[in-house]
């Protein structure tokens, strides 16, 4: 049960340890957070077993490992290996250009990312138990996490406004499985729970993106990336819970040393979000 | 003069869940955060999250103490899933430095039927109740517990029957998701008890 909570990204068990006594819901195993994928370049591929048994062995939450756009096989591994949720990540290199893992395959329940409210209900239609915004992983940089997460709010309140004959060609637009659309268009919600990722690193953001309707919260560089990744895990936890209440966000955020350096858009070589299809 | 409302405990978890299930039966209830929000209710629940999040936000935000002395004064709760942990005696297999409130005497491991890829949905079977269905995510297993336990449904998962819901004077656990199907057989029963 991972809802209202925050997960996050280690790369060794003496990390996951850390983020358990923060309070993290869970911990995402991978070999390298996405700031170090960005500046060190290569492929970038499913973690090694014996990182993620170890991490598994250290902590009781629940353990999360990525696997590649498209690469059942990895994830075929991953569940092998018994980790909690599979993550389709667009922070490892796509195996497949066409296709996402056909989700519904597997027992193990996956998260996959989304920039719109039309990829977020292909995913769910291929079998996605979450769905998390995608945000720009690696930047520490907000700004994508808040674009991706009001889009698909936006997308969503226009369906519940839309009379049944425009259903259809909302759902054409979209590009997205007409039931779904349906679905979303009664309730006014995703199916499945809406989380945010990508670029989150402070306390503030953490609110942020809680008030504009994530239901939980992935860091992934901005912990230990940042001076004191401790504190910082701690304070994200607090101001994810009390997101509604600025002055225990204004606490936390009190003297926490520096946030990650983080990137400007512009700056970029690679759009991660831009990977998924 | 007006009944004060129920409480769920808001740090982590399945809280809107259990919100919209009590909404639902009319019961007047508030989110509770803070140790002001805890004075005020009559009952608690305590939902399914991960227990050492929300044992950990208890302390930062100041309620482990308020809590344990409302407990200990008989204010009526319902743990589910990671709330029976909170409520539990002692946590088996659990972290070293793993406290709970050991208001029911019962002494639970941790993703006791297994983890995430190991979670099952079945029917079980309340005393005076009926069949209700039972949502097992990671849930807690009840290993042993004291004659001043009701055991009020059991669940036989290969192993022999576990009790999966229980219930001490004010106090009740249970170890699946009531909050997650249809039925709210399982809150009728605690606000019956109040």
């Amino acid at each position: 049960m991972l809802r209202g909570g925050v997960i996050m990204d280690v790369v060794n068990p003496e990390q996951a340890k850390v983020a358990e006594d923060a309070g993290a819901v869970a911990v995402m195993a991978l070999e390298r957070v996405p700031s170090d994928i960005r500046r060190d370049g290569g492929v970038a591929r499913m973690s090694d077993p014996q990182m993620i048994q170890e991490i598994q062995a250290t902590v009781t939450i629940p353990v999360m490992a990525k696997a590649r756009i498209g690469h059942f096989a990895e994830a075929q591994i991953l569940q092998a290996l018994d980790v909690d949720y599979i993550d389709e990540s667009e922070v490892l290199t796509p195996a497949d250009e066409d296709n996402h893992i056909d989700k519904w395959g597997f027992t193990v329940p996956f998260v996959c990312g989304a920039t719109n409210l039309g990829e977020a209900l292909r995913r769910i239609g291929e079998g996605a138990c979450l769905i998390r915004s995608k945000g720009e992983a690696g930047t520490g940089n907000v700004v994508e996490a808040v674009r991706h997460l009001r889009t698909i709010n936006a997308q969503m309140r226009r369906l519940t406004s839309a009379d049944e004959a425009e259903i259809y060609r909302l759902a054409k637009d979209l590009q997205a499985p007409l039931p779904l659309v349906l679905e979303v268009a009664a309730t006014g919600s995703l199916p499945v729970p809406m989380f945010c990722a990508g670029g989150i690193s402070t306390p503030a953001d953490a609110s942020l993106v809680m008030q504009l309707g994530a239901q939980a919260v992935f860091v992934g560089s901005g912990i230990f990336k940042s001076e004191d990744p401790d504190r910082m895990a701690r304070a994200i936890v607090e101001a994810t819970t009390h997101y509604q209440d600025p002055s225990v966000v204004a606490k936390v955020s009190t003297g926490l040393g520096a946030a990650m350096r983080g990137a400007e858009l512009a700056s970029l070589e690679q759009r991660l979000a831009e990977r998924g299809w | 003069m007006v009944a004060a409302p129920l409480g769920v405990l808001a740090l982590q978890g399945d809280v809107r869940e259990h919100v919209a299930v009590l909404a639902g039966l009319d019961v007047e209830v508030v989110a509770v955060r803070t140790a002001d929000q805890l004075r005020s209710v009559r009952g608690l629940v305590i939902p399914g999250g991960e227990s050492t999040t929300i044992a950990r936000l208890l302390e930062t935000s100041g309620m482990r103490t308020p809590l344990a002395e409302r407990l200990r004064d008989g204010l009526p709760v319902l743990g589910t899933c990671a709330g029976l942990i909170l409520l539990s005696r002692s946590v088996v297999d659990g972290r070293d430095d793993q406290w709970s409130f050991a208001t029911i005497d019962v002494d639970v491991r941790r993703n006791g039927f297994g983890r995430q890829i190991a979670s099952f949905e079945t029917v079980v079977r309340v005393e005076g109740v009926g069949e209700v269905p039972g949502v097992f995510i990671r849930a807690p297993k009840i290993e042993s517990w004291s004659e001043r336990v009701t055991v009020l449904a059991t669940h036989d998962h290969g192993t022999g029957p576990t009790p999966v819901l229980v219930r001490q004077g004010a106090a009740w656990g249970c170890s699946f998701h009531p909050e997650l199907t249809d039925s709210s057989a399982i809150h009728e029963l605690f606000l019956a008890s109040l």
